[in-house]
């Protein structure tokens, strides 16, 4: 069975849409790259983060989260969005603390990335140094939760990917925190660094032991080419 | 957990059937029982409940009236607002920390009291006023504080933990426990002659898509402020598929400055069960849910009985006032302290027993909101004006407002006026009526809908009460000539900051970075850079935020930039670059533990 298809407009450019997609799905299949940070493809979209906010027919909504309609007139790569967009990336870098130059994760790392590819320069809010304890307590991870930008992904993996919830939240507002599920920490939970809640992390909360640093810096993912690049690909790919 | 306790746990998780959508009543029945929520009881309830550990914290740890650890057995919460600040809480507090010998945030040593603050309790026309183990306390002067505390620690007193939701007999041997009648004009809606389910018996004779059609004509709009016509909820829930449809009743009435639907369910509960009756049969609902806030657990057994003296009139339960085929009940859910469950879909997941972070829409409740059926969520207040409209007419209701604002609106008025209190007027009135009536000539500006809403300055005094102009809640604060305007911008941001569920960025850290600029403002250390940055962040936190209370948490700021710009320049910096931290608040630790100032630098 074909699914129905339809069309909408992202910043002018006709895209082809099928019933059941969200917007930043289709638009990634178009090859229409929408910036986000907690969305995954493979993953439910919680919407979290709302970097991926567009202006849906007029109204700012989350294109992770948005059914994609006929019709809908989009706005994505506007300078109002993208200034409110990396204001959000520089939340999360004060809200945290993120030691780029000599974190694991450094060229690796989509919150990173992010910040390059939308014109964050430094930070101009204020750090918040927040205290946030480090769990080494499994065999082969750690948990740096100073890195956490509370994005869900590894909650939603662990739970509808592995059947495991390890992960939760816990706390609201500014105090919330990444929790795992034993009072012991993650080397009493059912994690294991095969699993897909291992590997989803954006950013170096999730880190798999004795594997740091092997890819040297300079050959990470983002180094060579800006985040958001291989979406685009496809467009130019396919319309050359 | 001691042996003994696992029993207790299982047998509060059998009580509630083992089912995981009431684990707001079994987290507060457990905590009822031993005072707090411990990780072995969080074990225990996972495994009954079919749940994870981490699941179960993730619940407990959001509501502020949960506790993971040993707190005192008396709670103490005093109520932070702008308004309960002018009328003197902060003394108040400092007496309790006086003869309690501890620091609000604190546990006595000998375990028996904790003294908090908590946001607003809706009692703004009573401030000061504090939450007892769940009891109200009024307009309360430092002199009471001891004689508060020496109540609490009479004989008899010791050991147990008082009920909860607690006895009026237990309120009445507090100082101050008395509150008075908060309703002071009242109009076509709450005059008489009320008569017990007319607008119900009315409703009957209709079918329910009369009563839809009827409440449609009628033009009534969400009380809660947001304005969204309850004859299309309605029809939009009622024509939704499903196997089952529920009414939900929002009592989770938290926006600091609003107190109408407590003197709605204190005095009218009759009224707001019929408009829930009625909904429910327009709906095709078997099931009703009032989602009563934590913070107004002291109604609990008054509500209660009225629904048992309902029951046994035949008021509610299987065929409704003798009509076959209309089975109707009513179930209360009391939250536990969260501001973020009064937006409907943070709502309905606490209703379901989760976090009360908010939904993504769509889907819209009308089609898959309480355990995914379709559920219409009404204010306590549109649900009242529901009951009278079936029982008197549209043409009736219509009659009174504007054209685009039919009926009358509760307005619930605090702060600086002569007679702060409850006064239900016509939509169309200006906010210069509304003053006049409540005694406040020299307003200097009017928080108006709540920290949601806005700052309104004299020159819009002018302008009409109603959803085409300015539309609200109800929450009306005034602020006199000698208030400090941008100082309440910022304890309303603070305010935020409490409240935020944390769940997106913008609104989780944002919230945050606001209140921390308007420190700086408040304190005279922003440049002008600084305030325009502090207005770019809130417009982002405003545009980029997930729900209402994101997009909404700048209005303070925003606001009263916008209406008293000159008040901003007056405290602006008059260098170029303020450090965010001075060096003096900097060093204050070190200052104070080696008790002198540093050196002053040589000339």
């Amino acid at each position: 069975m074909v699914a129905e298809t339809f069309h909408f407009t992202v910043d002018g450019i006709e895209i082809e849409a099928s019933e059941g997609q969200s917007v930043i799905q289709a638009c990634d299949d178009a090859g229409i790259y929408i910036p986000r940070l907690c969305y995954h493809p493979d993953l439910e979209p919680s919407g979290t983060c709302r970097v991926c906010t567009c202006k849906i027919s007029g109204r700012n909504s989350a294109a992770c989260v948005t059914p994609a309609a006929h019709g809908m007139v989009i706005e994505n790569d506007t300078p109002l969005l993208t200034a409110d967009r990396r204001r959000l990336i520089e939340m999360l870098f004060v809200e945290g603390n993120h030691p780029c130059p000599y974190c694991v994760a450094s060229g690796d790392c989509e919150l990173q990335a992010l910040g390059y590819r939308l014109g964050m320069v430094a930070p101009t809010q204020p750090y918040q140094w927040p205290n946030r304890k480090i769990d080494a307590s499994h065999p082969d991870i750690y948990l740096d939760r100073d890195r956490c930008i509370l994005c869900a992904r590894c909650i939603d993996a662990s739970r509808m990917e592995d059947g495991k919830t390890v992960f939760g939240f816990e706390g609201r507002g500014i105090a919330m925190r990444l929790n795992v599920d034993a009072a012991g920490g993650l080397g009493d939970t059912q994690m294991a660094a095969i699993d897909k809640a291992a590997s989803v992390c954006p950013v170096a909360c999730i880190v798999i032991k004795r594997e740091s640093y092997q890819v040297p810096n300079g050959e990470r993912r983002f180094d060579k080419t800006p985040i958001g690049s291989d979406i685009e690909a496809r467009r130019a790919g396919r319309k050359p | 957990m001691t042996a003994t306790r696992k029993p207790a746990v299982d047998g509060v998780i059998q009580e509630f059937g083992a089912n995981k959508t009431r684990l707001m009543d079994i987290v507060m029945a457990v905590q009822q029982r031993f005072g707090h929520i411990d990780d072995d009881a969080m074990q225990t309830m996972a495994t009954g409940l079919g749940m994870h550990r981490v699941e179960i914290e993730d619940m407990v740890s959001f509501y502020a009236f949960f506790d993971r650890r040993p707190r005192g057995r008396n709670r103490i919460r005093l109520s932070k607002t702008p308004v309960s600040f002018m009328k003197g809480a902060k003394a108040v507090a400092q007496a309790f920390e006086q003869v309690l010998g501890i620091r609000i945030g604190e546990t006595s040593a000998d375990g028996a009291f904790t003294l908090q603050w908590t946001s607003d309790i809706g009692l703004a026309d009573q401030e000061p006023a504090a939450l007892v183990n769940g009891m109200v306390l009024t307009e309360l002067t430092p002199a009471d504080a001891p004689l508060i505390v020496a109540a609490l620690r009479q004989p008899g007193n010791t050991g147990d933990l008082p009920p909860y939701p607690p006895h009026a007999a237990e309120a009445a041997r507090l100082p101050k426990s008395t509150t008075r009648s908060s309703l002071i004009q009242t109009g076509p809606l709450l005059s008489g002659p009320l008569v017990r389910a007319a607008g119900i018996k009315a409703a009957l004779t209709l079918t329910p898509e009369a009563v839809i059609e009827e409440i449609t004509s009628s033009k009534l709009r969400g009380r809660g402020g947001a304005g969204f016509p309850t004859g299309m909820k309605w029809r939009l829930t009622r024509k939704a598929t499903g196997a089952d449809h529920y009414i939900a009743c929002n009592a989770d009435e938290g926006e600091p400055g609003t107190f109408k639907d407590r003197v709605l369910l204190s005095e009218f509960p009759d009224l707001v069960f019929d408009g829930m009756t009625v909904a429910g049969y327009a709906l095709g609902a078997r099931n009703g849910l009032l989602y009563l806030r934590g913070e107004y657990a002291y109604m609990w057994d008054d509500l209660q009985r009225v629904l048992d003296d309902r029951r046994a009139h035949g008021l509610l339960g299987a065929g409704v006032c003798g009509k076959d085929g209309f089975d109707f009940d009513i179930r209360i859910q009391l939250g536990a302290g969260a501001y973020i469950c009064g937006e409907e879909s943070s709502l309905l997941e606490s209703l379901e027993g989760k976090r009360g972070s908010p939904r993504d829409r769509p889907p819209f409740p009308t089609e898959r909101g309480y355990l995914g059926q379709p559920t219409a969520i009404d204010n306590v207040e549109t649900l009242v004006c529901a009951a009278r409209i079936i029982e008197k007419g549209a043409a009736w209701f219509a009659g009174f407002g504007t054209k685009q604002s039919t009926g009358t609106k509760l307005m619930c008025v605090s702060g600086d006026c002569q007679r702060p209190g409850v006064y239900e007027t016509p939509f169309g009135i200006t906010i210069n009526a509304l003053l006049d009536l409540v005694g406040a000539p020299d307003a200097q500006y009017v928080q108006f809908s709540g920290p949601s809403g806005q700052a309104v300055a004299p020159k819009d005094f002018g302008r009409q009460i109603a959803y085409e102009d300015l539309s609200t809640g109800g929450s009306t604060m005034i602020f006199g000539p000698q208030r400090d305007v941008l100082d309440i911008a910022l304890q309303l941001a603070d305010f935020f900051v409490d409240e935020s569920c944390g769940w997106c960025a913008p609104c989780r850290v944002g919230t945050t970075l606001l209140k921390q600029g308007m420190e700086k403002i408040v304190a005279g250390r922003a440049t002008l850079a600084d305030v325009a940055a502090t207005e770019d962040l809130a417009n982002t936190v405003a545009r980029m935020s997930r729900c209402g209370l994101g997009q909404t948490a700048p209005n303070p700021i925003l606001t009263t930039m916008r209406n008293f710009p000159e008040l901003y320049e007056a405290r602006l910096a008059p260098t170029a670059f303020e450090p965010l931290v001075s060096l003096h608040d900097a060093l204050r630790e070190a200052v104070e533990i080696q008790g002198r100032e540093p050196m002053p630098r040589e000339a």
